[in-house]
Formats: structure tokens, C-alpha cells, sequence
């Protein structure tokens, strides 16, 4: 040994000597542990983790959390150590006592990276047996990502008294966590771990098995076999995970593009000003939302069921107003309907700027539309899941509209055969105007429902419109199946294509199939045949 | 390849066991025709009978789901465009009439000659003494010659089915589809235009598509009636029209 | 150009518009440069360029109305053939820049070594060439309109679909240069130019050339138009807008004539693109957005589709009066006014403002020809021909 290292070695000996009789005689365990986090040596800081962490006192926690988090202050001259909570008061470590302030000359207690698996699991044990389930399941969870050996004993205590499923369920997982790293477990109890973890089944779990060392022939080989199945597993719930995003996205581009599918897809109106009717929509939500604030805060989580009917009106009756005073003299000019509707969409994004501010509005979440649940390995938030069940029941009360009303039936007939129809007894007129409000009325619910997803500004709409366009072009032009499959094909495609591309890669490579697309088959998925297409 | 060892038939349109269905809807069904060259043939039948579709298939714009289409006996018309079609030499009349009516009578003329039709030679194209003599030799037998320089668009009705009669004149095919070339025209039209049909037929092989049984006598040629999408009968008007089946889908008692 | 063409294409309207656009492009230039600061008839610099900018979209008006008014075919995304044509100039100005940006790098553009690239992308290559630059201004637009509309017109994507697919590809394109790593500058595009065949882009001299440039370019462009609207081929075109599937049966092959015009069109966008972004001194993605295609749509309907002098007309119109509102405190206007100007054209002036006027022009005339017919019968006057 070198003659400097251990002249050092003495002097330290002789400081940490020096050090415990310095301190109060009235010091029991718990107080000297705390005090050794102001040594700044990462051994006594590790020692002094485990002592507070047995202690069983009721600051063990505070300091083990605020050690975490970098609250932990400790004066080197002092040796006094203070919590600095998350609102900026203090208190003394070892008495829990406030303090006013703490000297400047102290630091924060510093981790390595060693050190900071002993808080983990430190923290970890402390909450095992807490009475709150929703922190037991922490802990557990925590004790598993940190699989220190230490927390062992506090797992096996916990387990013992658990009662809770899904939290047992997590201790056993931590248990096998630790097993699977403990250099003396047995090869029975090593199996029984890689068992556990291949039931877990998600990507931690495949961490843990992929990086576990050396092992037991028999522990390796099982290893390795959990780890494919897992993996498979893994890529099967990311495959119903991208599903799932392309079923939502569907759904909202379904939504945006449903009305369309009635006026330009029945029609034949083209009208760019399509989503400045979803635009509108969202605005209503938005009023109503702020007249609940305001008036009725009690009815919040009402406010979208309300505004669904608001906004159908309100966009309808646009709807209305706009085929009465402009489209109906464009029939039959659709490059011209292009250009006016495209003027139309300027002025009412216009108007919405000078009423609402060119800003976004904020459009709250109802409560019943917050949150998220867990489905395997995948999490489903409500917002959008509500959207999809909201957009397929618009799409199946369309349907059943235009088959079993007289409206529908007129819209059909009018469609089909407009001479015939006006011969019949049909007043067209007033049939083109009630089906352009229909499609715009439905444009308006979307609005209600894009509002909780995106952002509320005057620009809304814009974003949309090709989009919806590419669905309905893409579907075949006159089929509302079509806008559905369309819309959910694109969707997946989108969403399939995202991970491997990027997201707005992901975008330009689906616009350039759908262009692509329609080359090859210009009238959509589901075209119409035969002579009367071309009529 | 030699013409003549390939040639399948000496027809000049042949049609056999040629469908279309739309959707279901079952608009040609096995139907088979034979034009021979020089012949004049009229069409008749209901409506819904197959007649335009048919029209649709040998000029290229519909494809048949099955059948052979062949042209002076030697060309698979199913595997063709419609341009590849008309290059061909046969050229349409449409049902209702279709001249382009932002253009004078002259250009649409002009525009219907079978000369060269790829793009560079419009572009570089400069009128010659042969096309105006052709044009006005056209523009006599329509007897069109004073509103040459009038807008297709301002003519009356019997007009444009005139001027759309000499664009197939002037593009001088083969064979020539005509649909319904009398309908809407005064008695006198009418009779004016079978006198020209006839004309033409000295020349050209016609197919003539008509409702008016009176034109379809005055014409004095074989006729075939359709009715869903195949042939009902065939041959002289008389014996046409005295068939039973004919009288009961179509003429009525 | 053959003479019978140029000759052809040369009526009364085309050799007036043709004398104001050249007298434009002589004058104002050297007003701008010759006469003192102070006198009433010096054009400021600042108008030059942005008349330049007006005379550039007047190309790009045209280009839309050859095939918009004369073929019918609606292209909503003509501004992507207009930006790469000023992407590709604005390549070769920031070659030009050299060691004079903020990083000093000789080959690299400043935004290259923020984004840490160690090399030139390839396509990159050949910029600093001027001629190459040139060449790429008519190549790229041309390239993609030939691909684009080889594969729409062959497969008879027509009407609103058509429009709705050059929407989405001018989307597309806007997607891509908005991306970093596309290598155009992202989204603040290509800019800080320096200078432009070795003249200052900012000088006097420059400007006033820029500006006779894109006047020669516009009349270049404008005969082109004429020559091939006032032979055969523009016949073609026209029955092609009227009845395209008669038109074919007629024997002509209608996507070649759609596909001719229609990369025609997109290299002069290029062109108007490519005089563009030395005179305004930027181009970024947002030249890309799909409302500014169908802003440029507008300008030809305001001024009348199938006049080409229209169309120019109607692009400077409409943009002085864009400049002249959105300047003062009507701006928050601007938009319901271009809003209502779709609405109110589409719906009162089909035929645009050229179009009203001729239409107005050919029947006054036809009325004054037979009043003096009907005066010349009640003279006595037998002979018909006094009538002309």
C-alpha cells in the first residue's frame, strides 16, 4: 500500500473517530444515522439509508424521500441535516422539528448510482406495508425496478399480509425480480421467478430477463424461452396498440368526413368550407361550456350532451343558409362551387377571429371523458374511446336515416333521379337544402367531438378538409360504406406506417398512396358502375 | 404477320357471346352480331334493351366481361381505348348530340378530319388547301355551308345532330355508329336524313340505333331488334315487326 | 416558334397587352434609376420589387389559365410547381452565399452546419452553377407535373378529383420542406441571399433588372400561351374542356394534350417561382399551402378565364388590392373581402372581367353592324357588303 493512501486512510479513521464523539451523547441509533448524511461519503450515506429505513420512525420516510429527490440538506460543519420540503419549508432530519431556514453553508446529499438503487428499494420497503393500496402498488412496483436484494426481507413481510390481488400480485412479481438477481437463491426459486416475470409478460419484465447475467444452465434456458414469448407477446399487443391508435384516428377522419360523404358523396357539392362547419361546431361547444362556467358550473359533465344538438343546429342551419344563397346556383358548376365554398370557408374563419380571438379557446374534458384505463399492455384513454363509439353510433343513426325517414327516402330519390323525383311530387329544392344541412349539421357534431381532442382555434376546419376528402374520394364517392371503410383503412394505414416512417413521413406516404390510389381506380373503393356514373 | 392468314372472319364487325353486367344488373347478355362491310343495319328495341352499352363496348368505352369484339375481322376491339378505337376508323354519333359548342361549325369540322392527331402536329399545324376544300365539300352535304363560321353552340337541334353527322363524315370511318340521329327533328328533317344515311351507307359501313319505325322503314335495310341485353329477332322490317316477341316487348299490339 | 405561329397568335388584345407589359418593363426601370429621387415620376424601389412580385404572379395566372380556361383541367396546386421553381433558385442564391454567412462555411449553407451535416446532400450538387439553377427552375416543376399528370390523366382522374389530388400533393410537398431533414432549410426556408450572378440582390440596379426580367418573362410566357391556344392544338384543347370523351372518340389521344399543357404550365409556374424569390428575398415551405394554390385560381377568374390577358389582369388586381388593404387598417378585413370576391366572381362574373368585357365588346359591335345595316337598307343601299 502506498505510504500517501494510507497516511489517508488513518487521517480518515481518525476524523470519523473524531466525528462520534463530537456529537450529542443523547444521540440514539436513528440520530446517528441521520447525521452520518452529512459525512459526504457515499458508504456512510448507504449505511445510513439502511439504519433509517429499519428504524421505524416516522421520519424514515420524509428523509429517505427527500434523499431521492435531492431535498435532503446536510451542513458539513453542523452535521446537521434538514428536509427541505417540495413548498420550500424546512425541518430538522433527526428531530422533525421546523426550522427557519437552512445555512447556506448546506448541500444537498449526494447519490450515485449504486446508492440510488439502495433509496429505491429503501423507499420501497418503507411503503410496502402502507395502508393505502394505491402506494403498496407503487412500492411493489418500485421494489421491482430496483431488485435489490436488500428489500427482500420487506417484500416477503408484505406478501404475507396482503390481501389486495393486483398488489399481491406486483410483490410476488418484485419477489421474483429479486430472486432473479440474488446471487444465492436456489435454482428451484430462480425458475420459479423466470416463471413469474414470463407471466408479466411486458417490457420491463423483458429487461429484467435479458440482462440477468449468468445464471444456471436450467435458469437460462427457461429464460430464453420466456423471452420469446414474451417478445411475441410483446409484438402482438404492439400490433392491437397501433391498432387501436388507427381505430381512433379512423374514427375522428369517420367523423370529419361523414358529413362530406353526404354533400359531396350524395350530392355531388363540393364544399370547401366543410370544415369550417366542424369549426363552428367546436365554437358551440366552447359557448356552451362557458355559459355552464359561468351560470351552471354543476352541469359541466353535461356540457357536451348538450352542445351535440347546439352545434348540429347551429352548423345546419348555416348549412342551409349557404346552399340557399349560394350553392343552389352553382349546380352543376362544380369547379365554380369549389371556389365560392373555398371563399365562403375564408370568410367564416374570418368572422369566428373577430368574434373569438384568432387564439385557441380551451374546451374542457368532462369527467366522465378524462382518464384512461388499462387493457393489457396497452392503455385506452375515454376521450377517444368515447369518440369511436360516438362516430359509429352518428354513422349507424345516418344509415338508418337515409333508409327508413321520408327525408332519406326524398334525399335517395333526388339523388338518383332528380326529373323523376320533381315529377313525383318531390319539392327537390327544399330536399337539396335539407340534406346540405343535414351533411353540415353533422360536420357541427363533429365539432363537438374534435373539441376534446384538438385544439379550438378558427384554423380547426383547415386542417380537415383534405383529409376528409381523402377518405371520402378514397371510399367511392356516393357510398357511405365506403367513407366508413375508407376512413378506418386510412386510419390503420396511418398509424401501421408511423412507427416505421415517422409521423410525418408516415402522413406524406399516405397521401401519396391514396394519389397513387385513385389513378388506379379513380372512383374509390366502392365505385358505382355502369352508365349512369358517367351521366 | 400477315393480314389476310389472321383474318377470323369476313365481317366487318363481329359480336359474339359478348356480357356486360353493372352491379349485378346483367346489361348485355351473351349477344352476337354480324355487320358485314358495305351493309347499313338498324338497331331497334326498348329502352334498357343494351343498345348504347353496346355502342359503349365497340367503341371502346366499356369493357365486356366476356365475348369477342372484332373488328374488320382482324382487331380485338375489347382490348383497345377508345382514341386506339377511333384511329381505327370507327366513329360514333352520340345519342344526344355532342358537338363542341363553344367552336364554330367549321372548327368542328376541322377538328373531326382524320389527319394526323398527335400533339405536335396541332401545334405546328397550318391549314392546307385540301382540308378547306374537304371541309366545305362536308359543310354542302350538311348543308351547313352559311353558319360555317356560326358557334356550334347557337345551331338548332336538328343542326347539331347534322353537324355531328358530317364530323363523322369528315372523319370518314370505316364504320359508322349512329345513335338516334332523328330524334327531335321535324318529318321533313327526318326524311332529309335518312336520304343522307343512305348516301353515306354507298361508301361506309352504318350502324344505326332509332326508335322511329317510320325512319327505320325509309332507311329499307336489315334490322335487328335487342331486348335485354341480346338479339330478339333479325332481318326485314317487315318480318321484324310482324315477330311476336317484338310486338310484345317492344311495339306493342 | 414558327412566324405563321407568331403571327397566328398575335390579335389586337395580345399586341395591346403585349405594348403595355414592354413598356412597363422598359419605363419603370429606368424611371427608377435615371430620374432623381425627388421627381413625381421616379418609381421608388420598393414599388419595383413589388410590381416584380405582381408581374411574377401574373405568370404563374397564366400558366393556370392555359390549362384551367382552355382545358378545363382545375390544378389546386400549382403554388408546388411555383415554390420549386423558387426553391431551385433560392438553392443556387444560397451558393452563392458562400463564406459570407454566419458559419463561414464555403460549401455548406448556415442552416447545414446547424444542423451539423458534414457534406452537401447530392441533390444539392450543382447549384452554385447558375445555368444548372436555370435549368432545374424549368426541370423539377416540369418533372413532377409529367409524373403527376402521367399517371392522373392516363388513368382519367378529371373535375374536382383532379383538384382534390393537386391539393393534396402541393399538402404533401408543404409536409416535406417543412421537415429539417429533407435538406431545403426546414421551416424557415432558404434565405439571407447575397447576391445573384455576382450583382448585390438588394441593389437598385439589380431590382430594376429582376423586375425587366420577369416583364420579358411574362411576355415570353404570354406568347407561348397565345401560340399555343391560337394554333390546332389550342382547339383540341378547347373541345377537350367541352366534351373530352367526344373528343376522344374524335380519335385524339386526351391525356397526351392534358399531359403537353399541363408540364407547359407547371415549368412557367417554375419560371414565375424562379423571378420570385431573388425579388422578395425568401422562400420557405408556406409557399407550399394549399390555400395559396387556390388563392392564384381566384386571380384567373377575377380577370376572366380563357383571355390569358385576363388572367394577368386579374392577378395584379388582385394582389395590389391584397397589398393595398392589408397594409392600412382595413387589414383585418382583407380576408372577408377575398372570401366574398370568390363568392361574388363565381357567382356574378363567371366570365371574369375580361371575359364580361368581350363578351360586352362583341355585341355592342354586332348591334352597331346592324343598325348600320338597317340605315343602309331605308338609304336604298343595296349592296350588303358596306355592312362590315
Amino acid at each position: 500500500m502506498p505510504a500517501h493512501l494510507s497516511a489517508r486512510l488513518c487521517s480518515l479513521a481518525l476524523s470519523l473517530f473524531l466525528i462520534a464523539f463530537a456529537l450529542p451523547a443523547f444521540a440514539g441509533p436513528f440520530e446517528d444515522a441521520v447525521a452520518k448524511f452529512a459525512n459526504d461519503d457515499f458508504s456512510d450515506t448507504e449505511e445510513a439509508i439502511g439504519v433509517v429505513a429499519g428504524s421505524g420512525n416516522k421520519l424514515a420516510f420524509p428523509i429517505i424521500s427527500a434523499l431521492q429527490d435531492g431535498r435532503l440538506m446536510a451542513d458539513p460543519d453542523s452535521k446537521k441535516v434538514y428536509v427541505t420540503g417540495a413548498d420550500g419549508k424546512s425541518i430538522d432530519a433527526a428531530t422533525g422539528e421546523a426550522v427557519a431556514s437552512v445555512p447556506d453553508s448546506a448541500s444537498a446529499v449526494r447519490l450515485n448510482n449504486r446508492l440510488r438503487r439502495s433509496v429505491d428499494a429503501a423507499l420501497g420497503s418503507l411503503t410496502l406495508q402502507s395502508p393505502d393500496v394505491g402506494t403498496r402498488l407503487q412500492a411493489a412496483q418500485s421494489v421491482f425496478k430496483s431488485h435489490e436484494e436488500t428489500a427482500l426481507e420487506a417484500v416477503d413481510a408484505a406478501l404475507a399480509k396482503e390481501s389486495n390481488k393486483s398488489v399481491k400480485t406486483a410483490l410476488g412479481e418484485a419477489r421474483a425480480a429479486i430472486l432473479l438477481f440474488k446471487s444465492d437463491a436456489t435454482e428451484v426459486e430462480k425458475l420459479e421467478a423466470v416463471a413469474t416475470l414470463k407471466a408479466r409478460g411486458d417490457q420491463d419484465a423483458l429487461a429484467l430477463l435479458t440482462g440477468m447475467g449468468d445464471q444456471p444452465d436450467s435458469v437460462t434456458k427457461a429464460a430464453a424461452s420466456a423471452i420469446s414469448s414474451i417478445q411475441s407477446s410483446l409484438a402482438v399487443w404492439s400490433t392491437v396498440q397501433n391498432a387501436w391508435y388507427g381505430l381512433s384516428l379512423g374514427s375522428v377522419l369517420l367523423l370529419a368526413a361523414i358529413g362530406l360523404a353526404i354533400t359531396f358523396g350524395v350530392m355531388g357539392v363540393i364544399n370547401m368550407a366543410h370544415g369550417e362547419m366542424v369549426m363552428l361546431g367546436a365554437y358551440t361547444t366552447f359557448v356552451v361550456q362557458e355559459v355552464i362556467r359561468t351560470r351552471y358550473p354543476g352541469l359541466f359533465d353535461y356540457s357536451l350532451l348538450i352542445a351535440v344538438p347546439l352545434a348540429f343546429v347551429v352548423a345546419g342551419a348555416i348549412g342551409v343558409l349557404i346552399e340557399r344563397s349560394i350553392i343552389r346556383f352553382l349546380y352543376g358548376r362544380p369547379l365554380e362551387t369549389l371556389l365560392a365554398t373555398w371563399g365562403l370557408s375564408l370568410v367564416l374563419q374570418q368572422a369566428v377571429r373577430t368574434m373569438f380571438g384568432p387564439t385557441n379557446r380551451e374546451v374542457g374534458n368532462p369527467s366522465w371523458m378524462s382518464g384512461a384505463f388499462e387493457l393489457g399492455q396497452i392503455t385506452i384513454t375515454y376521450n377517444r374511446l368515447w369518440i369511436l363509439c360516438f362516430t359509429l353510433a352518428v354513422f349507424a343513426i345516418l344509415l338508418a336515416m337515409l333508409r327508413y325517414t321520408a327525408l332519406g327516402l326524398e334525399m335517395r330519390a333526388v339523388t338518383q333521379n332528380r326529373r323523376m323525383a320533381a315529377s313525383m311530387g318531390i319539392a327537390t329544392s327544399r330536399v337539396d337544402a335539407l340534406t346540405f344541412g343535414l351533411g353540415s349539421g353533422i360536420a357541427g357534431i363533429a365539432g363537438v367531438a374534435l373539441s376534446q381532442i384538438d385544439n379550438v382555434s378558427p384554423n380547426l376546419g383547415q386542417s380537415y378538409i383534405i383529409d376528409s376528402f381523402m377518405v371520402v374520394v378514397f371510399g367511392g364517392v356516393g357510398n357511405l360504406w365506403g367513407t366508413l371503410v375508407g376512413a378506418f383503412t386510412l386510419g390503420i394505414a396511418n398509424k401501421f406506417l408511423e412507427p416505421v416512417a415517422g409521423a410525418v413521413l408516415g402522413k406524406i406516404a399516405i397521401l401519396v398512396l391514396i394519389i397513387l390510389f385513385i389513378q388506379k381506380r379513380p372512383r374509390g373503393l366502392f365505385a358505382l358502375k355502369g352508365r349512369a356514373v358517367e351521366a | 404477320m400477315n393480314v389476310m392468314d389472321t383474318r377470323a372472319t369476313s365481317a366487318m364487325l363481329y359480336l359474339d357471346g359478348v356480357h356486360v353486367s353493372f352491379d349485378g344488373f346483367h346489361a348485355i347478355n351473351n349477344l352476337s352480331l354480324t355487320l358485314e362491310p358495305g351493309e347499313m343495319r338498324a338497331i331497334i328495341g326498348p329502352n334498357g334493351a343494351g343498345k348504347t352499352t353496346m355502342m359503349d363496348i365497340i367503341t371502346g368505352k366499356t369493357k365486356p366481361d366476356e365475348g369477342t369484339v372484332l373488328f374488320d375481322g382482324v382487331t380485338d376491339l375489347t382490348r383497345l381505348d377508345e382514341t386506339r378505337i377511333a384511329e381505327l376508323g370507327i366513329g360514333r354519333k352520340f345519342q344526344k348530340p355532342t358537338v363542341f359548342e363553344s367552336q364554330t361549325v367549321q372548327d368542328n369540322l376541322l377538328l373531326a378530319l382524320n389527319v394526323d392527331h398527335s400533339v405536335k402536329a396541332t401545334l405546328f399545324w397550318r391549314g392546307s388547301k385540301a382540308e378547306s376544300e374537304r371541309i366545305d365539300k362536308v359543310l354542302e352535304t350538311i348543308r351547313l355551308t352559311e353558319a360555317r363560321n356560326r358557334l356550334a353552340g347557337s345551331l338548332s337541334h336538328g343542326q347539331k345532330q347534322w353537324l355531328e353527322i358530317g364530323m363523322l363524315l369528315a372523319q370518314d370511318p370505316k364504320l359508322l355508329l349512329v345513335d338516334e340521329p332523328v330524334a327531335g327533328m321535324t318529318d321533313v328533317e327526318t326524311h332529309l336524313t335518312a336520304e343522307l344515311l343512305k348516301e353515306i351507307n354507298k361508301t361506309h359501313t352504318v350502324m344505326v340505333v332509332e326508335h322511329d319505325m317510320t325512319f327505320v322503314r325509309e332507311l329499307g335495310v336489315k334490322v335487328t331488334c335487342l331486348h335485354e341485353g341480346t338479339v330478339l329477332a333479325e332481318g326485314t322490317i317487315d318480318q321484324v315487326s310482324s315477330n311476336e316477341r317484338v310486338i310484345e316487348v317492344y311495339l306493342g299490339r | 416558334m414558327t412566324p405563321h405561329m407568331l403571327t397566328r397568335s398575335l390579335d389586337r388584345g395580345a399586341t395591346i397587352f403585349l405594348a403595355i407589359v414592354a413598356a412597363c418593363g422598359i419605363l419603370i426601370p429606368l424611371s427608377n434609376l435615371l430620374l432623381p429621387a425627388d421627381s413625381f415620376l421616379q418609381v421608388p424601389t420598393y414599388l419595383v420589387a413589388l410590381w416584380g412580385k405582381y408581374v411574377c404572379y401574373a405568370i404563374l395566372a397564366l400558366a393556370i389559365d392555359l390549362i384551367w380556361g382552355y382545358c378545363g383541367i382545375l390544378s389546386l396546386g400549382h403554388g408546388a410547381f411555383f415554390a420549386l421553381g423558387g426553391y431551385a433558385m433560392g438553392m443556387y442564391l444560397m451558393r452563392q452565399i458562400g463564406t459570407r454567412g454566419v458559419y463561414g462555411n464555403p460549401i455548406l449553407p448556415d442552416f447545414m452546419v446547424f444542423l451539423n451535416w458534414q457534406k452537401l446532400p447530392w441533390y444539392w450538387y450543382g447549384f452554385d452553377m447558375f445555368w444548372f439553377a436555370a435549368l432545374m427552375v424549368l426541370f423539377v416543376p416540369g418533372l413532377l407535373a409529367f409524373c403527376f399528370g402521367w399517371l392522373a390523366f392516363r388513368s382519367r382522374v378529371t373535375g374536382v378529383y383532379l383538384s382534390i389530388i393537386t391539393q393534396a400533393m402541393t399538402y404533401a410537398l408543404l409536409l416535406a420542406f417543412f421537415r429539417n431533414d429533407f435538406g431545403f432549410g426546414g421551416n424557415n426556408g432558404l434565405t439571407d441571399f447575397k447576391d445573384i450572378l455576382g450583382f448585390n440582390v438588394q441593389a437598385e440596379g439589380t431590382r430594376a433588372a429582376l423586375f425587366a426580367l420577369s416583364c420579358l418573362a411574362l411576355i415570353v410566357g404570354f406568347l407561348i400561351c397565345r401560340a399555343i391556344v391560337s394554333s390546332k392544338l389550342g382547339k383540341v384543347l378547347i373541345a377537350v374542356r367541352d366534351a373530352e370523351s367526344r373528343t376522344r372518340f374524335l380519335g385524339y389521344r386526351v391525356e397526351s394534350y392534358k399531359l403537353f399543357v399541363f408540364t407547359v404550365s407547371a415549368c412557367m409556374a417554375g419560371v414565375a417561382g424562379a423571378l420570385y424569390v431573388p425579388q422578395v428575398g425568401i422562400i420557405n415551405p408556406s409557399e407550399f399551402a394549399p390555400g395559396n394554390s387556390i388563392e392564384a385560381v381566384i386571380w384567373v377568374a377575377v380577370g376572366g378565364r380563357g383571355t390569358l390577358v385576363g388572367a394577368a389582369l386579374g392577378a395584379v388586381v388582385v394582389n395590389y388590392a391584397k397589398t393595398f388593404f392589408t397594409s392600412g387598417v382595413l387589414a383585418p378585413y382583407w380576408l372577408f373581402m377575398l372570401g366574398a370576391l370568390f363568392i361574388l366572381v363565381t357567382l356574378l362574373l363567371p366570365k371574369g372581367i375580361v371575359g364580361t368585357f368581350n363578351a360586352w365588346w362583341a355585341q355592342s359591335k354586332e348591334k352597331r353592324a346592324a343598325t348600320s345595316v338597317s340605315a343602309a337598307a331605308e338609304d336604298g343601299v343595296t349592296e350588303p357588303k358596306m355592312a362590315e
